[in-house]
């Protein structure tokens, strides 16, 4: 159930973020008021002790003021009213967290999978991103998260908004931003090293524009997309232009037909492309066994095929993963996201979830 | 006697004519010192295999001194690399060391020990007219034990040290960190006995071995607040020992307790270290409110308003605060109901301190006060605290606690708590009775100058965290976005002056110890038992078992006051000021 708040206008004070989402107003208006009552109790006993502190100075070195008996109504009257105050607050305070952590039913899901030290986005729609989360300004979005190593934490303070991402469960967040532009993502639960790089932006659009991002952006053709995230996500590595790397040259490839290794033949349609993108373990290359047997060797101390695992990222986390207390401490592994980025690897959060055996520390 | 009887003050070996002197004048109490627990044995032995609690007492203060200067130290490398959003001072994996060693030294080996071994240790047998603990060989084992979790943790730090945060979170701390995890948790698991030990030490002592006619509520609030004190270290240090023990068998030999991938929970682990981690909170600021007491009461000449309430007011605290440890969990997917729970009971929690506030406050009302250093740092805690406890509020409201947790406001918030108050009442309690522990005066002067110096760098490190945190800045963050450089370069603008402020401190009590002006036994003057022995105490404390027949504060003429010991063949002279029994 949706608690409903009351519209809240409230101009954004000295030193807080923007507000950009329909609570943090709400967030401020609690935060105000918390304020007022900090001033006034804290006012209160400074101006007190003051007033005490000089009006009873003392005058004479002998002088001896007689003792005061507590008073039962004082006392009682300085339990009861904090107590009332502290209520309202708790009241408050409440139904803000239910209506922060009730998602609505109607409002759009992101999957959101964090990873020492990167955010990995993935929309509905099949587009993915890195450190980077494109939304419509005016919608409802509803994050759903989980990790593949530690625990992270996503926060967005222009938001107001922040949940712990743990590993083994779902996480859920949402918030509908009222406004465009871009605003701080961190994480904010420590997770090693390069805690303070897992960072990124949350880019609110007027809805036209985060359609035309959402189908590939206005300015650039597929094609020159396409190169790109061949590029960024690492495929050039092996998939070489001039030479025959790792992987199966692509040049030329489109509509040829292609030997596999079970004797088979297919055309390298787009079907075919794609299922190899999405699966590549499903029609392979002849003549590329070596390379699978590679990454399946990968898998194997672990105690487990997931070969839909990407291999790199694989080996990455266990170099990085434990090493017994009597070793030298040396932090391997990726260190920046920009690294992590080139070798990002699947990202669908069922898959992370069901990756079980990754990092586990040696016997 | 004769002046030849008397033991001689290596430093000073002449014997002058006693009565050509008039008498406690500094030049008498040089050549003729009485016998106290600092001088009735010499050497190392004497100290290492002390019994005295007052002895123990100052091994204590001389290793909690070493750790708050290591940690100090790790704090200004803090400070140093957040001065530029950019981490350019040491790398990121330095810079985590730096935060988790800095946290495990001031929590676990200043913080929690400050207080009650140091001053608890010198004051409880003192207070209550008892000659020394229940437990004198308990009471010097658990310094050992102290120290030998000190230096497994040492061990660790030299080797590479930790970078898990002082909260070694799972799964990070089980399966990823490469650091020397088990060897400091290991070292905090030693210390905790050291803990628990000295807490059962007070309890016992306390319940038996009171003086006749001191009854419960003639105690000294300090005494209330070190018995709420030892009960959570008696009940809430077994469960981190639990805690950290399943983390090194996690690590170790991956049992599956915490690690999802083996069926195990990472929540749980927040649950069982916030269990006894928030209490260990109200281990390090319940001494500092009965210190505060202690000092109030004597600076304004006043009984404490309402004393049953402040006296059960720790002990509530010590209640209620094993029941809020979800407080530091709304955001990691407990449940929302068990949220409400622990945010609800919080709320509740913070009413018995804002009564002590008010208590103190009032206690002020139409008494005597006078400013001297203890009394500037009490009036600092209650300051301080009052700012620390209502932020507070804004981290127990939940809806709040969603934006602020996890950012420099929980920092700035707990910094407000455990150093301006925590520290605070340490160094109040420190100058108060420094002239009982050592028998000298501090340097009145300087003592008032730092005490403001602490309480402006204080203020000026603290507060531009709390805006740092509202906009966002999330803790533990080795580089930072460029919007929070203003608040951080104020920050370690005020970190460079509170340093100042305590090195200051620092060096006059060095000095004091050895040139300071001799203190009479009741120098503000108080009421407490402990200002009825001479200053230093002899090692049984009171010549003959005191008898009470007064109640906590009462303040009389001067004159009234009896001191009680030392015995009669030790001094033979008169006390000014005091009747000797």
């Amino acid at each position: 159930m949706q608690i409903p708040l009351p519209k809240i206008d409230l101009p954004r004070l000295p030193f807080t973020p923007e507000q950009a989402s329909t609570i943090a107003g709400h967030v401020d208006a609690l935060y105000l008021y918390l304020i007022l009552i900090t001033l006034f109790f804290s006012i209160l006993v400074v101006v007190l002790i003051f007033y005490f502190a000089v009006r009873y100075r003392r005058r004479t070195p002998d002088e001896i003021p007689p003792p005061v008996e507590g008073s039962l109504v004082l006392e009682t009257v300085w339990t009861i009213t904090p107590l009332l105050i502290a209520m309202t607050i708790f009241v408050w305070g409440a139904s803000l967290y239910f209506a922060l952590y009730r998602p609505p039913t109607d409002a759009t899901e992101i999957f959101v999978v964090g990873k020492q030290w990167m955010w990995k986005f993935q929309h509905t729609e099949g587009l993915r991103e890195i450190n980077e989360l494109h939304v419509p300004v005016g919608a409802k979005i509803k994050l759903t998260m989980t990790t593949e190593d530690v625990i992270h934490a996503l926060a967005v303070p222009a938001f107001r908004i922040r949940a712990d991402v743990v590993p083994g469960r779902y996480t859920y967040l949402w918030f509908e931003a009222t406004k465009t532009g871009r605003f701080h993502l961190f994480c904010t639960e420590y997770c090693g090293t390069n805690h303070s790089g897992m960072n990124g932006w949350v880019v609110v659009q007027d809805p036209a524009e985060y359609q035309a991002w959402l189908s590939g952006g206005a300015s650039e053709s597929p094609a020159a997309q396409g190169e790109k995230l061949f590029q960024s996500l690492g495929c050039a590595s092996c998939h070489k232009m001039d030479v025959q790397g790792r992987g199966p040259m692509l040049i030329g490839l489109y509509g040829k037909p292609q030997k596999l290794d079970n004797g088979q033949e297919v055309i390298a349609d787009d079907a075919y492309i794609r299922e190899s993108i999405l699966d590549p373990q499903a029609k392979r290359v002849l003549g590329f066994g070596s390379v699978i047997a590679y990454i399946h060797s990968l898998a194997a101390p672990q105690g487990g095929g997931t070969a839909n695992t990407a291999a790199p990222a694989s080996g990455s986390t266990t170099t990085s993963g434990i090493a017994p207390d009597t070793q030298r401490s040396n932090p391997v592994g990726p260190t920046s996201p920009r690294t992590q980025r080139n070798t990002g690897g699947a990202m669908q959060p069922a898959n992370a979830n069901a990756n079980t055996p990754r990092g586990t520390p040696p016997p | 006697m004769s002046a030849a009887d008397t033991p001689i003050d290596p430093l000073n070996p002449v014997m002058p004519d006693p009565s050509a002197l008039p008498a406690d004048s500094p030049e008498w109490r040089v050549k003729f010192p009485h016998v106290n627990y600092i001088n009735a044995h010499y050497g190392i032995k004497s100290w290492l295999l002390t019994k005295d609690h007052k002895r123990i007492a100052l091994l204590y203060l001389a290793s909690v001194t070493v750790f708050f200067a290591l940690g100090g130290a790790y704090a200004i490398a803090i400070r140093l690399e957040l001065l530029t959003p950019p981490g350019d001072f040491v790398q990121a994996h330095t810079y985590n060391k730096l935060f988790t060693q800095h946290g495990i030294i001031m929590i676990f080996f200043f913080l929690i020990p400050s207080i009650p071994a140091v001053l608890g240790n010198f004051l409880v047998p003192l207070m209550i007219g008892a000659k020394d603990l229940a437990f004198p060989r308990i009471n010097l084992l658990s310094w050992y034990i102290y120290i030998a979790g000190a230096l497994f943790t040492i061990w660790a730090l030299l080797n590479g040290g930790i970078d898990t945060g002082w909260t070694f979170y799972v799964p990070y701390s089980t399966s990823f960190s490469n650091t020397y995890v088990v060897v400091a948790g290991l070292g905090i698991f030693i210390t905790g006995f050291s803990s628990i030990l000295t807490g059962l030490n007070f309890i016992v002592t306390i319940h038996t071995m009171r003086a006749p006619g001191m009854t419960w509520f003639r105690l000294p609030l300090f005494i209330w607040s070190t018995y709420a004190t030892s009960l959570i270290m008696v009940l809430g240090t077994p469960v981190i020992a639990i805690t950290i023990l399943l983390v090194a068998l996690e690590r170790l030999a991956h049992i599956g307790i915490f690690d999802p991938r083996l069926g195990g929970d990472p929540v749980l682990f927040q649950h069982m270290f916030w269990f006894y981690s928030h209490p260990a909170v109200y281990i390090m600021v319940l001494p500092s409110m009965g210190v505060v007491s202690e000092i109030v009461a004597t600076f304004s000449r006043k009984n404490i308003f309402g004393y049953s309430f402040v006296a059960f007011s720790s002990l509530a605290i010590a209640i209620f605060g094993f029941l809020v440890w979800g407080h530091h969990m709304f955001t990691s997917s407990q449940s929302v109901y068990a949220s409400m729970i622990f945010s609800f009971v919080s709320f509740a929690v913070a009413i018995p301190s804002a009564v002590k506030v008010f208590n103190w406050t009032a206690t002020l009302y139409k008494g005597s006060i006078s400013y001297d250093t203890p009394m500037l740092y009490a009036l600092g805690f209650i300051g301080l605290f009052t700012m620390g406890g209502l932020t507070g509020l804004f981290l127990a409201a939940l809806g709040m606690d969603v934006h602020l947790t996890d950012t420099y406001f929980i920092v700035a918030h707990f910094h407000y708590i455990m150093v301006g108050g925590a520290l605070m009442g340490y160094m109040g309690g420190l100058h108060y009775w420094w002239p009982k522990i050592t028998g000298r005066l501090y340097p009145e002067g300087w003592g008032r100058f730092s005490a403001l110096v602490i309480f402006v760098g204080f203020n000026l490190t603290f507060f531009p965290l709390f805006l740092a945190g509202y906009m966002g800045m999330p803790r533990r963050y080795h580089a930072y976005a460029e919007e929070f450089q203003v608040l951080n370069v104020m920050s370690t603008a005020g970190a460079s002056i509170l340093g100042f402020g305590l090195l200051i401190p620092g060096i006059y009590f060095l000095w004091s110890m050895r040139y300071g002006k001799f203190a009479a036994p009741n120098p503000w003057p108080a009421t407490g038992l402990e200002w009825r022995t001479l200053s230093p105490p002899p090692t049984e404390n009171f010549a003959s078992t005191p008898i009470v027949t007064w109640e906590a504060y009462e303040f009389r003429p001067i004159e009234e006051m009896e001191v009680i010991g030392p015995a009669p063949e030790q001094s033979s002279r008169p006390v000014p000021g005091l009747t000797t029994t």
